[in-house]
């Protein structure tokens, strides 16, 4: 069976959950070969949960290089594996990385690109919610080999153990590749929250929760909920929360099972962010307001007095 | 130092957008077209770079003649004039098709820098500066919320999921930025009136040195098969919090499995 190469993208010891997505999905399309790209010794950390998910080999290109300077050299080494495998298929998450990646990737290929893909058939047509979801489109790849860049979300991950073969890759770069130097990184992540873009279940606020300090109410629910928060434009744009976690068409676009939405009246650069979401669930103290268009549970009330209420409703439960 | 800045005429995401039934490409004309949100704060950054250093901003655009609108709104922000790619051979372009066209205008004009906005909202690819990059041989800094200049290194600080990391390169380079990088200016009625004598140079595919078969329709690398609307999300239950409303929330939340 062909080889579907699948990007690795990884936080710290542990694949992403799109990177299980990506596996997942490239079983129905080929035999999933996972490419790790990474500094030393990342591979040997990453290797037993990518066979879990059906990874029949694992490409290992390590090098401090490829962590310590920005996209061109882990398209650099992609681009050759792809030169010398010719594999029937390229998924990389369509993250900022990923799309960037992919971006060079096509360009060193000369191979068309598409991305944010929510689902791809063997024949390579791809499925995309464009213009913020409202409408859908398939799209193929017409020249050289369906390169894709999907998005985190779209494929529930399952599981398929096999006992990986792993390959080392040479790894050559150039000054060309060496532009760009890393000098410092740094988490802003808070807690144990699941990343923005893969959770499950997002709690977000808006302008409605009114000051940074009242944002704990949110963090609360969503924990108690093990989702991620969100936060509306109206909301990074006054402080509340920090730019990273606005969801929106100048922010992250989310599609979880549940999407909790605290004092976001929903204009339409809102929606265009998490309209795909699979429930939506609005307090808004406005009974107008444009979210209970499109939400399946709504509540017209005074978020401070409903969600005290229902964070103490779901601990009675638990 | 010279800059150029990529400024891009999108559908107004605040209205409605659609593809044009024929060849399902974004249809320009039932839209109201603005300047992509993020390229204004590319364009505001370009201005306070040449405030502090000296030398030249240059708009680049590629899009059909209409798109000239929104090369003279750019312009009226303050930049010095404007490079207009069109060509009826562009219409259709992929990504690569466009990065293809862009790169050679970039080219002519031997910029030291590149600003882009982080992003279109039409494609929100993101993926342009770094094809550009690719072709130019210049570095790819993306996703900006802060940029210093200091003798001809960049060092910028940029978003990524898990929180930010900063990153040097020396130009020349291709910038994209974020909308915390700045607050663009408006412009004012002053710099309107300069805007519509400023030079705005057009350059078809025969300037650029480009054959029609490497770009456009023609060109591309990707073919949309069909394309449908999403049916409209219809609203479902919506009470109104008379004491219980929290609890009912928990209620539906349970009936759905969440809890």
């Amino acid at each position: 069976m062909a080889e579907v190469l699948v990007a690795v993208e990884h936080a710290g010891e542990t694949p992403k959950k799109v990177t299980l997505e990506l596996l997942t999905l490239a079983r129905s399309l080929g035999e999933p070969s996972a490419v790790v790209l990474g500094g030393p010794g990342d591979t040997e950390k990453l290797v037993d949960r990518l066979g879990e998910y059906g990874a029949v080999r694992v490409y290992a290109a390590e090098h401090e290089d490829l962590d310590g300077y920005l996209v061109a050299p882990k398209a650099t080494v992609l681009a050759g594996l792809v030169r010398s495998i010719n594999p029937a298929a390229v998924l990389l998450p369509s993250t900022q990385e990923g799309k960037e990646i992919a971006g060079r990737l096509a360009v060193k290929l000369d191979n068309g690109l598409l991305t944010d893909v929510v689902d791809l058939a063997a024949d390579g047509t791809a499925t995309q919610p464009v213009f913020a979801g409202s409408v859908i489109v398939t799209a193929k790849v017409t020249k050289g080999l369906p390169l894709v860049t999907v998005r985190p979300n779209s494929v529930t991950p399952s599981q398929a153990p096999v006992a990986p073969m792993v390959s080392t890759v040479e790894v050559e770069l150039t000054d060309a590749d060496r532009l760009v130097r890393v000098v410092e990184r740094r988490a802003e992540q808070k807690g144990t929250r699941p990343e923005l873009t893969e959770a499950s279940v997002v709690v977000a606020g808006g302008r409605g929760v009114g000051s940074a300090e009242n944002f704990a109410l949110v963090e609360e629910l969503a924990d108690l909920l093990g989702g991620a928060v969100g936060a509306s434009r109206a909301a990074t744009d006054s402080g509340y929360y920090p730019h990273q976690f606005q969801v929106g068409q100048t922010g992250k676009t989310v599609s979880p099972q549940l999407y909790i939405a605290l004092g976001i009246s929903g204009a339409i650069q809102h929606r265009a962010g998490m309209q795909t979401s699979r429930t939506i669930v609005a307090v808004n103290k406005d009974a107008e307001a444009p979210i209970f268009e499109l939400a399946d549970f709504g509540v017209v009330g005074d978020l401070f007095t409903v969600v005290p209420q229902v964070v103490e409703e779901i601990r009675k439960r638990k | 130092m010279n800059i150029v800045v990529l400024v891009k005429q999108v559908p107004d995401s605040g209205s409605e957008r659609r593809l044009r039934d024929d060849d399902y490409t974004v249809d320009r004309e039932s839209a109201s077209n603005i300047i992509n949100e993020m390229d204004e704060y590319a364009i505001e950054e370009a201005l306070r770079l040449r405030e502090a250093y000296g030398g030249e901003v240059t708009i680049l655009t590629m899009g059909p003649a209409r798109s000239v609108e929104s090369i003279r709104k750019a312009l009226s922000m303050g930049p010095d004039k404007a490079v207009h790619v069109q060509d009826d051979a562009l219409a259709g372009s992929c990504a690569l098709g466009t990065s293809r066209a862009l790169a050679a205008a970039i080219r002519t004009l031997s910029p030291d820098l590149v600003l882009a906005g982080a992003e279109s909202t039409d494609g929100r690819v993101q993926a342009m500066p770094h094809m550009l990059a690719e072709r130019l041989g210049f570095a790819a800094l993306t996703g900006a919320r802060k940029l210093t200049v200091q003798d001809g290194t960049l060092t910028v600080e940029r978003q990524t999921e898990e929180g930010y990391e900063v990153v040097t390169a020396a130009t020349p380079a291709v910038v994209s930025v974020w909308d915390t990088i700045n607050e663009p200016r408006y412009p004012n009625f002053k710099g309107i009136m300069e805007a519509k004598k400023k030079p705005v140079t057009t350059l078809g595919l025969a300037e650029l040195g480009l054959a029609a078969g490497e770009v456009g329709s023609a060109g591309a690398t990707s073919t949309v098969l069909a394309a449908r609307n999403r049916p409209e999300r219809q609203g479902g239950t919506k009470i109104t919090d008379e004491g219980a409303g929290g609890t009912k929330l928990v209620e539906f939340l349970a009936s759905e499995k969440f809890v």
